[in-house]
């Protein structure tokens, strides 16, 4: 069953203590509340997704579990420890991949894997080998040598998260980790995240407002106006829409949009010259449609709910539509660039 | 915690022991210098603006100063030169901390589990290192402005270079701090640097100048670099005392000219200062 945030925090998975767990969890700039009484857990080797539209809040909650901001209210700790009385240790179990890149251009592949080692005090006798380990998970070990400057966006991806392995946190947060590259890289780049998935099982805490990417976390926690909606499997969050999304083409839409809402009480909406709307058994329905006399149906296609649709669902809008609106509306991120004040 | 995946290599309970925070210093001071080096046309430029100084300004005004005068004035500004590399150099690697926080790595490092003073003394000590390379590849041009090489004048130079450039990449720190954009450099230069370096005594003596110019003189701090330096170098050319006294008359606090080693003490306060108040800039809550 779905699991509405806010209740049952913790209660699921029993046996091991969760990695990250946030109670009440508020971030306030002045009158904005960028994130409201967020509460949460993940569980030890889990990928846990924040999915949401930009400005849903996910960078603050993901920025104030880093120890990069200070909570306004609430508490987290991460790896046992609480993220404001324990930051230094907080960030010495977590390795970081931003949005935005932060390597030394100037620097070789391997020089900024070894200056990060010696931030992280990875110890000199274990470095040449962890190394070797996770600049050849990423593919990059070959160019180790090479000025990161001569890098491709995907590469630097990479080679970022590469570096944020190095210490061998507890817990990986990616924020955004695909933002900005091109489909094909983007999809590499979650290659390399479920292999490291498979082989280290380290627990990772990622944000993204690309649906098609929340399809590979284990969980998915949908935000909205800087609250949690729901948290659950994918495919848990897709059945509960309950519903299949049809999509038909017409002779006479305007005629077929009448017939759908006073015969069969559904809410079609038009776009891209088809007609959508969301029914529960899809495949039974389609045939009482085709009996309809006053409907010339020229093509019909029926899909299971994507995330998407759960998105729709929960929030009675598409995570377009809120981007549209809500567009850089709480990017109150104190790391922003030019103008950030220290 | 119960569930540590095998291939974790174990976590680190370290306390801030000195050993690791020194581990941080390090790789700060080692990346600027390895940003130095690598960067061949800054090593370059950068000491073009001294040379043009020199050569083309200490030549041509060479020229108003009387026929009968025992000293070259290229000689006279020499010092005041070194001041100036290590000064441009200093100053421009502390200010790479604007760019660093433009391009990302600055969080790299501010995001990690280390001290932030840690941060901060490598960043001066690495500036302080590439300055007074700098300053020390002038040196080369002793001879041409009749400058004898000899070996404790060269050493007390380098010394004095050290001591100035680090005090001046702790200032330009503290400026980095509060610098938000990169467009803002040109306002630095021009409000900042370039009068520091005038009223420095660098191309002028700070004898029989007007109240307020000799007041501005004596809270720049490089006048107290520059002064120990000429000394130096006078003590080591031909000049008659009287003159030595009139083109360097040092600095004088309440009529009393002060001695060289409380003047370079006082470039080290100052960089001590410095240094305190850019580590507090850094520390300060996100």
């Amino acid at each position: 069953m779905v699991q509405v945030a806010g209740r049952d925090v913790g209660a699921s998975g029993g046996s091991a203590a969760p990695v990250i767990e946030a109670v009440d969890l508020t971030k306030r700039y002045g009158d904005l509340e960028a994130v409201k009484s967020v509460s949460f857990a993940v569980e030890p080797g889990e990928t846990y997704g924040f999915l949401g539209p930009n400005g849903a809040g996910k960078s603050t909650t993901i920025s104030m579990l880093c120890t990069l901001v200070r909570p306004s209210g609430g508490r987290a700790t991460v790896a046992g420890f609480d993220v404001v009385r324990q930051r230094t240790e907080v960030r010495r179990q977590i390795g970081l991949v931003f949005q935005d890149t932060t390597l030394d251009d100037y620097l070789t592949a391997a020089e900024n894997l070894r200056f990060h080692a010696e931030l992280y005090r990875v110890p000199k006798s274990e470095l040449g080998d962890r190394l070797r380990q996770v600049m050849d998970m990423v593919g990059l070990w070959e160019r180790r040598g090479s000025i990161v400057k001569t890098f491709s966006g995907g590469m630097k991806r990479r080679l970022e998260i590469a570096r944020g392995l190095l210490h061998s946190p507890r817990v990986l947060f990616l924020d955004e980790p695909t933002v900005g590259l091109d489909p094909q890289t983007r999809s590499h780049i979650w290659g390399y995240i479920n292999e490291l998935k498979r082989r280290e099982s380290i627990t990772m805490f990622l944000t993204t407002h690309y649906m098609d990417e929340a399809e590979h976390c284990d969980r998915i926690a949908i935000m909205d106006n800087g609250e949690l909606v729901v948290v659950d499997t994918p495919e848990a969050l897709k059945r509960s829409v309950g519903r299949d999304r049809v999509s038909i083409k017409t002779d006479d839409d305007q005629a077929a949009l009448g017939v759908l809402t006073e015969r069969f009480d559904l809410e079609p909406t038009i776009s891209e010259g088809a007609i959508t709307f969301f029914v529960a058994h899809g495949e039974q329905f389609v045939p009482r449609l085709f009996a309809e006399p006053d409907i010339t149906i020229n093509s019909v296609h029926v899909a299971r709910p994507t995330l998407d649709d759960v998105f729709m669902a929960y929030t009675g809008r598409t995570i377009r539509d809120a981007e549209a609106s809500g567009a850089e509306r709480n990017r109150a991120n104190p790391w922003m660039r030019s103008g950030g004040r220290r | 915690m119960s569930a540590a995946p095998a291939t974790v290599i174990g976590v680190r309970e370290v306390g801030s022991s000195l050993g690791d925070d020194m581990r941080a210093v390090r790789m700060i001071w080692k990346r600027e210098l390895i940003r130095f080096t690598r960067n061949k046309v800054r090593m370059i430029t950068s000491l073009a603006q001294p040379i043009i100084y020199l050569f083309i300004l200490g030549t041509g005004l060479s020229q108003l100063i009387p026929g009968g005068t025992k000293i070259d004035y290229r000689t006279f500004i020499f010092p005041g030169v070194l001041g100036m590399t290590v000064l441009f150099t200093a100053i421009f690697s502390a200010l790479s901390i604007v760019w660093d926080r433009e391009f990302g790595f600055l969080r790299e490092m501010l995001v990690a589990p280390v001290r932030r003073s840690a941060l901060v003394l490598g960043k001066c000590l690495g500036g302080a290192t590439v300055a007074t390379f700098q300053g020390a590849v002038m040196l080369i041009f002793c001879g041409l402005v009749h400058v004898p090489y000899s070996p404790t004048l060269l050493l007390t130079l380098v010394a004095e270079m050290a001591l100035l450039a680090f005090m001046l990449t702790a200032f330009g720190t503290v400026i980095a701090a509060r610098m938000a954009q990169v467009e803002t450099f040109q306002v630095v230069m021009n409000f900042i640097v370039l009068p520091m370096f005038f009223l420095s005594g660098a191309v002028f003596p700070l004898d029989r100048l007007p109240r307020w110019l000799a007041a501005l003189t004596k809270i720049d701090p490089m006048t107290y670099a520059i002064d120990p330096m000429r000394r130096a170098v006078f003590d080591h050319v031909d000049i008659p005392p009287r003159l030595a006294h009139t083109l360097n008359p040092g600095i004088t606090w309440a009529g009393h000219r002060l001695p060289v080693g409380l003047e370079l003490a006082v470039v080290a306060a100052l960089g001590v200062a410095m240094l305190a108040a850019a580590v507090v800039q850094f520390s300060r809550p996100e």
